[in-house]
């Protein structure tokens, strides 16, 4: 177990020596987080886990890709790609252009659930998705567009339980343990690293997908964030986030609407 | 090893519960006084859907507020909480809720473990946790956690438990003050 007075330590020395700021992640996930990292490598002491994350450069990388979560799927929590589907894609579909951001993207499995939505809405000609996280390896993974074998089963139930009609598997090439998803799903996807906590708007976007990732978030955080979507939305234009959050709280709100009970809020002034 | 309850102020309840432990909670609640000191925190292992059935259920049981877990929502007194669906619910030093959907613990998610693990950090010798009815082992390195802390920890005597591994789990690993039969709970929660 590693003190909260150590855990500071760290979090300062990676703010410091990186530019990579978790000090406003959220405490208890985050020191479960760490943790795990520090059982997992087994470090004898936090003095060699500090000393490893200070000067071991590589090791860095390892650092935020495991304190950092990467658990998502494909048409995750189905209802919310149904409304995105059936309400809020249709209206976006006015625009000449639509924009989306895909913010804390992971590995992609929401990027690509969004660019089968907008292939079968016809839309994907006229659409571009920006996907951004802190971390450089999951996009990489991403755009690969190569998920494993094991997890389309689910993925397919999500995505006939989300609304989908046609055979999920035509959308991908099994091969061995790996499903290979068709390349037209990956053009109209730009990948970049984005940091929430540090990096600015880049872009205006129609759509703004942030599902899950504001829970590691401290409130000060999160308003911060709020912020820059904010400043990144086009009037009219959507924001998602997670089942389990909400903008409700937040000083942007006011300028904003939500769709029904679901998780979408759109910029009305 | 017994914890004397009289000298225990209570600042938060959880319940852990898994195959089997449902009825028991339903017909516990109801019978719960309203003015309790402390929030009853449900994390029981569900079928991920987004319907909410079980928060239902547990509302109609009871006169006291029941809520599903939302991130950073605060913690009350005198409030019922249930964990949602596919997240794991952590416990802030500054009395709320936070959520994660990092990897499943036991196969579950939310994990009864990571909870009580978390609970324990924020609320030491004033939390009290009781295990309920299940099939997995989920909970039991949490109580280890809760009593490492000082907290207090009942367990279903497996006899009445429908699937009684959990509990047992827990006896073995020599993790419970008090072993009780489910109508035995009602009195030991009034009495918190």
């Amino acid at each position: 177990m590693i003190s909260e007075e150590d855990i500071d330590l760290l979090l300062n020395d990676v703010a410091e020596l990186y530019g990579y700021d978790f000090t406003l992640y959220s405490k208890a996930s985050l020191t479960r987080r760490l943790n795990r990292l520090y059982a997992l490598d087994f470090f004898p002491s936090f003095a060699e886990f500090r000393y490893k994350v200070r000067n071991d450069k590589d090791y860095l990388q390892r650092f935020i890709e495991e304190i950092t979560v990467n658990v998502t799927e494909m048409f995750r929590d189905p209802t919310f790609y149904q409304t995105l589907r059936t309400e809020i894609l249709p209206m976006l579909a006015t625009n000449p252009y639509i924009k989306i951001w895909h913010a804390g993207c992971s590995t992609g499995e929401e990027v690509f659930s969004m660019s089968i939505l907008l292939k079968e809405l016809n839309l994907l000609h006229k659409s571009l998705i920006y996907a951004t996280d802190i971390n450089p390896k999951v996009l990489e993974k991403m755009a690969s567009g190569i998920f494993p074998l094991s997890s389309i089963k689910q993925y397919s139930e999500n995505y006939i339980a989300s609304g989908g009609t046609k055979d999920f598997s035509s959308y991908y090439t099994a091969k061995y343990d790996k499903a290979i998803f068709d390349s037209e799903l990956i053009k109209k996807i730009v990948h970049s690293t984005h940091n929430l906590v540090s990096d600015g708007s880049f872009n205006e976007f129609n759509l703004i997908l942030c599902r899950n990732v504001l829970i590691y978030f401290d409130k000060p955080l999160q308003d911060r964030v709020f912020t820059l979507f904010d400043a990144s939305l086009a009037k009219l234009g959507y924001l998602c986030l997670g089942t389990k959050e909400t903008l409700n709280f937040s000083a942007i709100n006011v300028n904003y609407q939500q769709h029904k009970k679901d998780k979408i809020w759109r910029k009305i002034k | 090893m017994e914890k004397d309850k009289i000298n225990f102020s209570c600042k938060a309840l959880i319940i852990g519960g898994s195959a089997g432990s449902l009825e028991i909670i339903l017909n516990t609640l109801p019978k719960i006084r309203s003015s309790l000191s402390f929030p009853i925190i449900f994390v029981l292992h569900r079928k991920n859907s987004a319907d909410s059935v079980l928060l239902e259920l547990l509302a109609h049981k009871t006169s006291m507020p029941v809520k599903e877990i939302e991130d950073k929502l605060a913690i009350e007194k005198g409030t019922i909480y249930l964990a949602p669906p596919d997240y794991h619910v952590l416990i802030e030093k500054e009395n709320f809720f936070s959520l994660d959907v990092s990897e499943k613990i036991n196969y579950s998610r939310p994990s009864i473990d990571v909870t009580f693990d978390s609970a324990s950090k924020v609320y030491n010798n004033n939390l009290a946790c009781i295990l309920l009815s299940g099939a997995s082992a989920d909970g039991v390195q949490g109580l280890k956690e809760v009593k490492n802390k000082g907290g207090l920890v009942v367990v279903q005597e497996p006899s009445t438990a429908e699937f009684p591994f959990m509990p047992q789990q827990a006896i073995e690993e020599n993790l419970a003050d008090h072993i009780l039969h489910p109508n035995e709970l009602i009195s030991f929660i009034n009495s918190l």
